[in-house]
């Protein structure tokens, strides 16, 4: 039994994160996430690890990249604009297999956007923000313990699979206050990080070690005949992912004849929604990807084979309703309520679970 | 002196440090500086706990020391070396960085160094151009220097002035060291050496961040023969980028 209080989700990263063994924080400020650093900068320091505030979301993205050669369990947080910012550094760490934790509280966007809630960074975090056609896990927490569970997940996947994780909260996820119950979870043992840059002498073999994002590398880390089976050995990996690392939640969908699929804040929404909808005797139910990459589209297909059909409730324009379409492939009907039902046409606005239900009496 | 007195000695190469040639075009300097580097790092006795992050660029050539490597990002390396260090605090950390790396691209990550005062060492090759990418302008060209992207030359109202990175970095205060050598005459090299030696010293005494810029030929994209290099960098480049030390402390602040 862990200690039980209550805080607020971007508070629940550091908790997290400090289960998880994390050796050092590096971000830069920016709306909705501040209390992220701002919590790392107190309780790091006092407990003999790592905390800097970086420049800018560049600097910080490439300290990880750092902090991760060296061996460490490193991590950084930022919101929607850092996060582009962080997209050349995202490559060169997946190029050079090196673990860490990016943790994006969603604002609305595009552009300077807003700094409340969104859901619109959905196609940029599961399709390689950065250049090159990386895959990156994509953990998506509902509550504030998920949250903490998952950021100790994604630090055990990104060692488990040498590959930066990325959770995806939001601003509304990040300020509620819910309570936590922070413990350390086990997820069993991981391969001694060998390769790490430590100094020669520190190194069992005395031999050096050599670190980048191109190919043409040494052992461990590469060694590659050429730039082909470098990416051939990448493309293993990254189905080895998505084989192995698929994450989801279903709630009262084994006899659903619609289906919402929603992640995040939304899906406690539709949750919402559906316990109504059931007391009305609608046969509706929920997918929740907790992993949006992978995505679970096999379970999407094996509704589709039951003769369900599909709302996907998203709070942008429409990004995760395209994996869906993907998975459908046109053999059911999709449909989509996002932003634009918000229930005020503001930055403020919100999908609230009457407007969801409002949708499923008239899909039903 | 009479020709028979001439003795020709050739120095051996630091044998734990250097353990394969370091490329580079022909009368490129770069190796010349990992060469320094090594025989600091060995007389130092810090080859064994040395982590070196090199830039993205000709200045990679020097990653090939028998050292552990991180080879970076272009312009990130004082980052990823401020994380290493700050994590490792018993590590020996430094960067290896072309100008266009450190002070254009990487200007961000090096004023973030320099600001925060971190405890590694940063070292600038200054070709005045892009090496690599073929001989574009970088922030240290000259008024006039002819590059593939100033083919009239470079011209201060349109392109600005070269930029004097040892001199700004001797403006920080966490900075404990900053210098500009060069290693057109065997008498710059060993000065060149001295202060690299004198750099280091300042991480290993902890006392903050220390600089050091190297000038350095560049004759594939400079169209000089190496001699004729070498003349350029007497002529032209140190009239600009002044050698010497700008600030030796023991003490920040």
């Amino acid at each position: 039994m862990g200690e039980r209080m209550l805080v607020q989700g971007n508070e629940a990263v550091g908790w997290g994160a400090l289960n998880a063994g994390c050796d050092g924080f590096f971000g830069y400020p920016i709306t909705p996430q501040n209390e992220i650093p701002e919590w790392f900068s107190r309780e790091l320091p006092k407990r003999g690890k790592v905390f800097v505030q970086s420049q800018s979301e560049t600097g910080a993205i490439m300290m990880l990249y750092g902090g991760a050669a060296a061996g460490f369990r490193v991590m950084t947080s930022t919101s929607s604009p850092g996060w582009g910012l962080m997209q050349e550094g995202m490559s060169h760490l997946a190029a050079a297999e090196l673990p860490c934790v990016i943790v994006l509280v969603q604002r609305g966007g595009p552009g300077q956007g807003s700094v409340r809630h969104a859901q619109m960074d959905y196609l940029c975090v599961t399709r390689s923000g950065g250049g090159g056609g990386y895959k990156n896990i994509s953990l998506a927490p509902a509550s504030v313990q998920e949250i903490h569970d998952l950021i100790q997940l994604a630090f055990y996947l990104a060692d488990k699979h040498c590959n930066p994780v990325v959770v995806l909260s939001d601003g509304i996820l990040g300020l509620i206050a819910e309570t936590l119950e922070a413990k350390t979870i086990d997820f069993g043992p991981l391969p001694e990080k060998d390769w790490a840059v430590r100094g020669r002498d520190r190194q069992r073999d005395g031999k050096r070690r050599f670190i980048h994002s191109y190919p043409s590398g040494a052992p461990p880390r590469g060694g590659y005949a050429n730039y082909v089976s470098w990416l051939e050995h990448m493309g293993k990996k990254y189905q080895e992912m998505a084989d192995s690392e698929l994450r989801y939640e279903t709630y009262h969908s084994e006899d659903a004849a619609l289906l919402l699929v929603a992640y995040g804040y939304v899906a406690r929404v539709c949750k919402e929604a559906i316990n109504t909808a059931r007391a009305e005797g609608l046969k509706v139910g929920l997918l929740r990807p907790i992993t949006l990459w992978p995505f679970p589209y096999q379970v999407i297909r094996d509704k589709v084979d039951l003769g369900c059909r599909f709302l996907v409730v998203e709070d942008s324009l429409g990004q995760m309703v395209e994996d869906v379409r993907i998975a459908v492939q046109g053999r059911a009907e999709v449909h989509f309520l996002g932003l634009l039902s918000r229930h005020l046409p503001t930055d403020g606005g919100m999908i609230l679970p009457g407007r969801v239900l409002e949708e499923i009496r008239r899909l039903s | 002196m009479k020709r028979e007195s001439m003795v020709k000695v050739k120095i051996p190469a630091p044998a734990r440090t250097i353990i394969m040639p370091l490329p580079g075009c022909p009368g490129c300097q770069h190796p010349t500086i990992g060469r320094i580097i090594a025989e600091v790092l060995e007389e130092m006795d810090l080859d064994g706990k040395a982590i070196e992050v090199t830039g993205i660029g000709c200045n990679s050539a020097v990653a090939m020391l028998n050292v552990d490597v991180l080879l970076g990002s272009h312009g990130g390396a004082p980052d990823m070396a401020t994380a290493i260090k700050r994590l490792s605090p018993g590590a020996f950390v430094f960067t290896v960085q072309g100008d266009g790396d450190c002070i254009a691209i990487g200007a961000g990550s090096f004023i973030g160094a320099l600001t925060r005062g971190e405890m590694i060492t940063i070292i600038m090759c200054n070709n005045a151009n892009y090496g690599t990418t073929g001989g574009q302008l970088a922030p240290t060209t000259l008024i006039s220097q002819i590059t593939t992207t100033t083919p009239s030359g470079r011209d201060a109202i349109m392109e600005g002035y070269p930029v004097h990175t040892a001199e700004l970095a001797s403006t920080f205060r966490g900075v404990a060291y900053s210098a500009r050598g060069a290693l057109s005459t065997p008498a710059n090299y060993q000065r060149t050496k001295r202060y690299i030696k004198t750099a280091f010293q300042k991480q290993v005494d902890q006392v903050g961040l220390s600089f050091v810029e190297i000038l350095s030929a560049c004759p594939a994209n400079w169209h000089l023969s190496p001699v004729e290099s070498l003349r350029w960098i007497e002529e032209r480049m140190i009239p600009e980028f002044t050698l010497g030390e700008f600030k030796n402390v023991d003490l920040v602040g």
